[in-house]
């Protein structure tokens, strides 16, 4: 009977989420572990947004992500802060992870050809943790890229995303996790509370906070590959498994990205670049390519939008993301921008939590993680495929159950 | 030795069992003549091609039809297939014709590769409780939307249709199939919302009202090619080449040519419908962008203009500079695909496997970012539903069904289309033989067999947790070999069985 008592003890403690013993998989800082070629696994997310661009501190997001503790396994959890850097709004904010002194002194080779770097310092780190080594480190430059006669950088942010793709793909051991404006990325390998406070963010004060905890199935834990994943001022915290992944890849393969990370969530990522900041569609225009109207439902449409929807669905098949996800977008520009939304047949969950009197929005896996943060939220759920939106200074743009392309467009 | 013209044995053989009863129906229903009523029995003859038509039209299930062994002494390197070719050769001095696709057996990739599913990461999908969609669109793309202020179209997208199901049904002349063949796959692509190919001898002129379902073909002939046809259709495909008969035209003989065939190919009565073996017009990749651009203009850039190419050795750049040309939508076709008549030398030996075609003409448009400007469509020996749904996933959007059509109507593949004499009225221009093919029976028939493989494609979708077929066409990552060749796995960017994502 011993044997059966000491089962069910450890079974209690796997409900609890109490196995931390991943001593037997190696850990991995910016450089890619060998032989991965794809990450997977369920996740947890929340952010919070205050709409009248107050301050949050960043301990108030961890508690909200760490309080959903069965939603992950200690292999990967980050955040993002927006509003984080009004005294260098037009800078770029480039953060990177670093395996070593040699991969450091190539990126910043590349970036000193590429434009000016005005300030760099080391990102804090604690030394008191318990998250297995390495530790890689974590270094942030304000970057402006210089202006250039050659028609391909022309455009800054483009020259961008084109020195991103090229250090995260070229130089070992070195790895741009943020690159955006006004904005930072916190991540590594561990559960969202070691992350929280290896990097301390009760330091941190933002208008905007999202973030993601991992429960990959058996890939080694890698530092870069974490999420939020960040492209710009973009960055996706992603639930879900993109069953029409090799498809999607091609889209942004298509369109000159290079996957980097070899996560599913990282083509996301491109793709919001692709259809916003590159063709210029509404941001909402953008989330109905991803989760795209069914035909049978196209055919209650207004022929306006039924056209729209059609062709949306049929020239941006390649970004349709099939298979179970939520996600929430994060955007700075051209304000700060909150998005949340889930898939089509809403297979993930997905919550959303406003209080009117203190400005607050709240998204998450979990009423739980709203909670926690504030008992007098009044909550909703997104529809299908349809997208919350959320502003600061503007505030709820979409609640996400408003019919597709509702206020996308100037009336006519 | 009486003759210079020596026997090659048959190789099958109709046997008549005791529950004949005489009504010498089997020798009516025989085109081939093989059937005789001698001594109060029927008996057998020489020249049985396997039809089986008397075997299913026999009202006591008496006949059955037997391989007939080999005779010859065995020898693995002559095998009995060469004697017998390099018989007929020494009899007639000619090229060998045969049809359909190639008998020899190859090894079909298809049958190496195996399909994903979904377990606890992602759910699967059941497909009669939630939606799953299998409408696709053929035509071009631009790649991107961009759209006015107001929401309005700020460059005009790209021309297509919609069609029910990811699949066309293949080219067939009205020439090398009778009219109520012809008529039997227009009715079912109609009554499907899926499109048949025209083949290359024109549009009938009662086979004008089943126009926005067809697939048009203006081959090297130019048979049949009109302004009014053009506009009609739904879309037009420039063939140049077929997988069967790779740099092979076409050769209709003169006593097929009736009057039916001469009015829809617009050439005399009784003379030879004569395909070159290339366009006169296109020898090189400017003159087809010329055509290309002269077919938009005669439609007036409504319909999609395509390419249709036999998959060849260099498939992959010549699908791109097609592209580059202008096509709307590129046509492979696979070396083992059908046809109602080819030299056997071609047949059997030119070309490359469509599944290896599909798989890099995907990769080569998405490295050259041209893959989301065009559909593309694939055929040539699809089988099953199984085959469908591993050609989407090798890269294709929409898939060329035709020889599987033709079974379910009536053909029992017996390879002998070039002889004009098809006992079920679908090879044939013989009015007694044509009227043996019931095109609403036919119609249904189909219609029947591509449904059934419509529910087949989605419930493997929703297997794989996806609801939508547009997210299985180049997903090649839910593919594994399990094949002898790795090589070619590697070729077409398919891992291997046991290989997972992390």
């Amino acid at each position: 009977m011993v044997g059966k008592s000491e089962a069910s003890k450890h079974c209690i403690g796997e409900l609890c989420g109490e196995i931390t013993d991943f001593s037997r998989l190696p850990s991995y800082g910016a450089a890619r572990p060998p032989g991965l070629s794809s990450i997977m696994g369920g996740c947890g997310i929340a952010g919070c947004m205050d709409l009248n661009g107050g301050k949050i501190r960043g301990d108030k997001i961890a508690r909200m992500l760490s309080i959903m503790s069965e939603r992950e396994n200690g292999l990967g959890s980050g955040y993002v802060a927006y509003g984080l850097f009004p005294d260098h709004k037009d800078e770029y904010c480039l953060q990177f992870f670093f395996d070593n002194e040699e991969s450091m002194f190539a990126v910043e080779e590349c970036l000193k050809k590429r434009g000016e770097i005005t300030r760099d310092e080391c990102v804090y780190t604690t030394n008191h943790t318990d998250i297995p080594l390495p530790h890689p480190m974590v270094w942030r430059y304000f970057f402006v890229p210089k202006s250039s006669s050659n028609p391909k950088y022309k455009d800054p942010d483009q020259c961008i995303v084109d020195l991103v793709m090229n250090i995260n793909f070229s130089i070992h051991g070195a790895f741009c996790i943020s690159s955006g404006k006004d904005m930072a990325v916190f991540k590594g390998n561990g559960f969202s509370y070691q992350i929280a406070d290896y990097y301390d963010l009760s330091r941190y004060k933002a208008q905007m906070w999202c973030s993601h905890s991992r429960f990959p199935t058996n890939t080694p834990g890698w530092w870069a590959g974490a999420h939020p994943i960040s492209l710009l001022d973009w960055s996706v915290c992603h639930n879900g498994e993109i069953t029409s992944y090799g498809v999607n890849r091609k889209f942004v393969e298509m369109n000159g990205y290079k996957c980097t990370l070899l996560t599913d969530s990282e083509v996301i990522t491109y793709t919001w670049d692709i259809l916003v900041r590159k063709h210029g569609l509404p941001l909402q225009v953008a989330a109905f390519a991803m989760a795209p109207m069914y035909y049978r439902d196209m055919e209650l449409m207004n022929d306006h939008n039924r056209q729209l929807a059609q062709q949306l669905r049929i020239t941006y098949k390649e970004a349709f993301l099939n298979g179970p996800f939520s996600i929430l977008v994060g955007r700075s520009r051209p304000e700060i921008t909150m998005l949340a939304m889930a898939d089509r047949k809403k297979l993930r969950p997905l919550i959303i939590g406003h209080n009117e009197d203190d400005g607050m929005i709240y998204a998450a896996s979990e009423e739980c993680a709203i909670r926690i943060a504030d008992n007098d939220a009044y909550t909703w759920v997104t529809n299908p495929g349809n997208p919350m939106i959320a502003r600061v200074g503007e505030g709820i743009i979409r609640y996400g159950t408003e019919r597709p392309f509702e206020g996308a467009f100037n009336e006519q | 030795m009486n003759s210079d013209m020596w026997k090659v044995p048959d190789r099958f053989r109709p046997v008549i069992s005791s529950l004949c009863i005489t009504c010498k129906k089997c020798i009516k229903e025989c085109s081939y003549d093989v059937l005789e009523f001698n001594n109060g029995a029927i008996h057998a003859k020489h020249g049985c091609v396997a039809c089986q038509r008397c075997v299913e039209m026999c009202p006591q299930d008496a006949i059955e039809i037997q391989r007939v062994p080999e005779t010859m002494a065995p020898h693995g390197t002559y095998t009995e297939r060469h004697r017998r070719a390099i018989l007929s050769q020494a009899n007639s001095g000619g090229v060998l014709l045969s049809s359909c696709g190639t008998d020899i057996p190859y090894n079909s990739i298809f049958d190496d590769l195996l399909l994903d599913a979904a377990q606890v990461t992602n759910p699967a999908i059941d497909p009669l409780r939630e939606t799953v969609e299998t409408k696709t669109y053929l035509g071009s793309r631009n790649g991107s939307l961009r759209l006015s202020s107001e929401g309005s179209f700020a460059v005009k997208p790209g021309c297509g249709i919609m069609m029910d199901m990811p699949v066309m049904l293949g080219h067939v002349s009205l020439g090398a199939v009778s009219y109520n063949t012809q008529k039997a796959l227009f009715m079912a692509a109609r009554r499907l919302n899926i499109l048949a190919g025209t083949g290359e001898g024109g549009l009938h002129r009662d086979f004008r009202e089943f126009a926005p379902h067809l697939n048009s073909e203006v081959a090297s002939g130019r048979f049949g090619v009109n302004p009014d046809f053009l506009k009609d259709v739904a879309s037009i495909e420039i063939k140049i080449g077929q997988g069967a008969k790779p740099g092979h035209g076409g050769h209709l003989p003169g006593e097929k040519v009736s009057d039916l065939i001469s009015e829809t190919r617009m050439i005399p009565l009784g003379t030879d419908a004569l395909s070159p073996y290339p366009h006169h017009d296109i020898y090189s990749i400017e003159d087809l962008e010329q055509l290309i651009a002269t077919l938009k203009e005669a439609v007036n850039y409504e319909h999609p203009v395509g390419v249709k190419i036999a998959a060849v050795h260099n498939i992959a750049a010549i699908a791109s500079g097609a592209v580059r040309a202008g096509a709307d939508f590129i046509t492979l076709d696979g070396f083992r695909g059908g046809t109602g008549s080819t030299p056997r030398i071609i047949r059997d030996h030119a070309g490359i496997p469509i599944e290896a075609a599909v798989a890099v003409v995907d990769k080569r448009l998405t490295e050259e970012g041209l893959r989301n400007r065009v559909t593309l469509c694939a055929g040539g020996s699809i089988r099953s539903s199984a085959d469908m749904i591993k050609m989407i996933a090798l890269g294709a959007d929409v898939v060329g069904v035709c020889t599987a059509a033709l079974i379910a109507m009536g053909c029992r593949l017996c390879q002998s289309c070039h002889l004009g004499k098809c006992s079920w009225g679908i090879a044939t221009q013989k009015p007694d033989l044509v009227s043996r093919m019931d095109p609403e029976l036919g119609a249904t028939r189909v219609v029947r067999l591509l449904s059934a493989w419509n529910e087949e494609l989605k419930e493997i979708l929703g297997a794989m947790g996806i609801d939508s077929v547009e997210s299985l066409v180049g997903n090649r990552d839910r593919l594994r070999y399990i094949g002898p060749n790795p090589r070619i796995a590697d070729i077409m960017g398919i891992k291997h069985a046991g290989e997972g994502w992390g």
